[in-house]
């Protein structure tokens, strides 16, 4: 996994973690949800903020599939490869 | 007779003063916060000068977390946290920290129209078929209720958390409803304010009605003249003004500071009917108003010392005057101390009558009548009704025992409040 977009990634999500979880606690395993404790309504905005930062667009179900920090980085790397 | 209501604390983001220090020291010495707007200019408005408050970034930062602030663009609710958490504070409260929301803690925070700005973005997102970039908070942002629903997170309030709008009245009327639902038991504390935006979207209206001064675009202090016989329209103004009312049995078990009692007050319309219409009061229903306002707190006419007025500076402050002078069946030398700080920072709109009942209670506290501004030249009108030496033009040493404040808004709709010394 390209160590670049996950600490790109990482820096994405760390506004959006509630006090009590620190960037630390972010794996590639992590949930967002569940494990990350992050506000589901925020989910969009992080959808969002990769769209910018990656210069990507993502689909509805490119969305409903991003469960995970690693879902997030394979759909990444999928559309960064048909770019 | 319902249970008694105590003011326990207060918070203002006003154009002339964030906060109570620098809010009391503008109003007793006469500091403006109308300027001159570049962007109204570009806009080519005819009038270019409005009272917003100046929120350094710093500031901002205190109240909000950075996820909050990501995407912010809501002037009004910027304002309206900033002086309803300063309420809450000032009262000696803290944001409920525990899992269980605060049963007896409600909050009633009106405005007009929230988020202008982020609903002009929208827009532009939806028209360039961009909906699915609008992000999660453009709802938040955007409903009225979002003022109250960020101050309800904020403080974690489990009592009744919503949003009254009646165009000018608004933050009067937000007083009178929180007073109500104390003395009738259903909460303790409720935190009553009320907040505007900024900007030529909330602003432009207006100046195409023409009642905004055109004149004094070079000359933005002077542009706000209540009760002159040079007033030329109101000048648009935006911010917050916040208080807690609470329980006296609560206030009193806390050993909270008591800024006033508020004895009652009276909400009514004039109907559209008379000569009221949808931009003009009803004389009859104003007069009603304040008459039933004196009624229902149980005092005299004659125990009112000083009046806040609406006085918003175009030609009806005469015709206010001379309805407060029939209401209280007092006119000349005998009549109240009146003011209007709308000389200082124009018109507030939604946010007027809570930033103005902050005003006009910072009073006891300091002892004083807060001067006008402005007004040297009193309009004549206004002198076939009330000396005028009512009408101070400084801030004179004086010690309130019972203000009247009263707000009236477009729809032909009135609030009046009746503020007391508190004295066990």
């Amino acid at each position: 996994m390209n160590e670049e977009r996950y600490q790109k990634l990482k820096e994405i999500v760390k506004i959006y973690l509630p006090e009590d979880v620190s960037v630390e606690d972010i794996s590639m395993e992590s949930h967002f949800i569940n494990e990350l404790n992050i506000n589901s309504a925020n989910l969009v905005d992080i959808v969002l903020d990769v769209e910018d930062a990656f210069d990507i667009m993502l689909e509805n179900e490119d969305m409903d599939q991003m469960q995970t920090v690693m879902d997030a980085l394979q759909i990444i790397e999928k559309k960064l490869t048909v770019k | 007779m319902g249970r008694r209501v105590v003011i326990t604390g207060l918070g203002v983001c006003a154009p002339n003063g964030i906060g109570l220090t620098d809010f009391t020291r503008a109003l007793q010495k006469g500091k403006s916060g109308v300027r001159f707007q570049p962007r109204l200019a570009e806009l080519k408005f005819g009038c270019q000068i409005a009272a917003e408050p100046l929120v350094p970034d710093n500031l901002v930062e205190k109240y909000f977390t950075p996820l909050q602030l990501r995407g912010l663009n809501a002037s009004g609710l910027v304002y309206g946290v900033i002086a309803g958490t300063d309420a809450w504070n000032d009262a000696g409260l803290k944001p409920n920290t525990g899992e269980s929301p605060d049963w007896d803690s409600g909050i009633i925070f009106g405005t007009g129209i929230l988020g202008v700005d982020k609903f002009r973005e929208s827009i532009h997102l939806v028209d360039g078929q961009n909906v699915r970039r609008l992000g999660s908070t453009t709802v938040l942002q955007t409903m009225a209720s979002g003022i109250s629903a960020y101050l309800g997170g904020i403080l974690g309030c489990g009592n009744q958390v919503t949003t009254n709008s009646s165009a000018c009245t608004t933050g009067t009327e937000g007083i009178l409803m929180a007073f109500d639902r104390i003395t009738a038991g259903k909460a303790e504390r409720m935190l009553a304010g009320s907040c505007s935006d900024s900007g030529p979207y909330v602003w432009g209206g207006f100046d195409a009605m023409r009642i905004l001064p055109r004149q004094y675009n070079d000359n933005p202090t002077k542009a706000s003249r209540p009760m002159s016989a040079s007033a030329a329209g109101f000048v648009p103004g935006s911010g917050a003004g916040a208080l807690v009312l609470e329980s006296l049995d609560s206030a009193l078990a806390r050993g909270a500071k008591i800024y006033a009692e508020v004895l009652g007050g009276a909400v009514n319309s004039g109907g559209q009917r008379g000569d009221g219409t949808m931009t003009a009061p009803n004389s009859e229903a104003v007069q009603h108003c304040i008459t039933e306002a004196i009624l229902h707190s149980g005092i005299e006419k004659s125990d009112i010392d000083v009046i806040n007025g609406h006085l918003t500076a175009t030609s009806k402050d005469a015709l206010e005057i001379e309805n407060w002078s029939e209401a209280l069946n007092r006119s000349g030398t005998d009549f109240p101390f009146i003011n209007s700080f709308k000389g200082l920072f124009g018109h507030c709109l939604a946010a007027a009558g809570s930033i103005e009942c902050v005003g006009a209670l910072l009073q006891f506290q300091e002892k004083e009548v807060f001067g006008n501004v402005n007004c040297e030249d009193v309009h004549s009108e206004i002198e076939k009704h009330i000396s005028a030496s009512r009408i101070p033009r400084k801030t004179e040493k004086f010690i309130p025992k019972i203000i009247a404040k009263a707000s009236f808004g477009f729809g032909d709709v009135n609030a009046c409040v009746i503020f007391a010394a508190f004295n066990d």
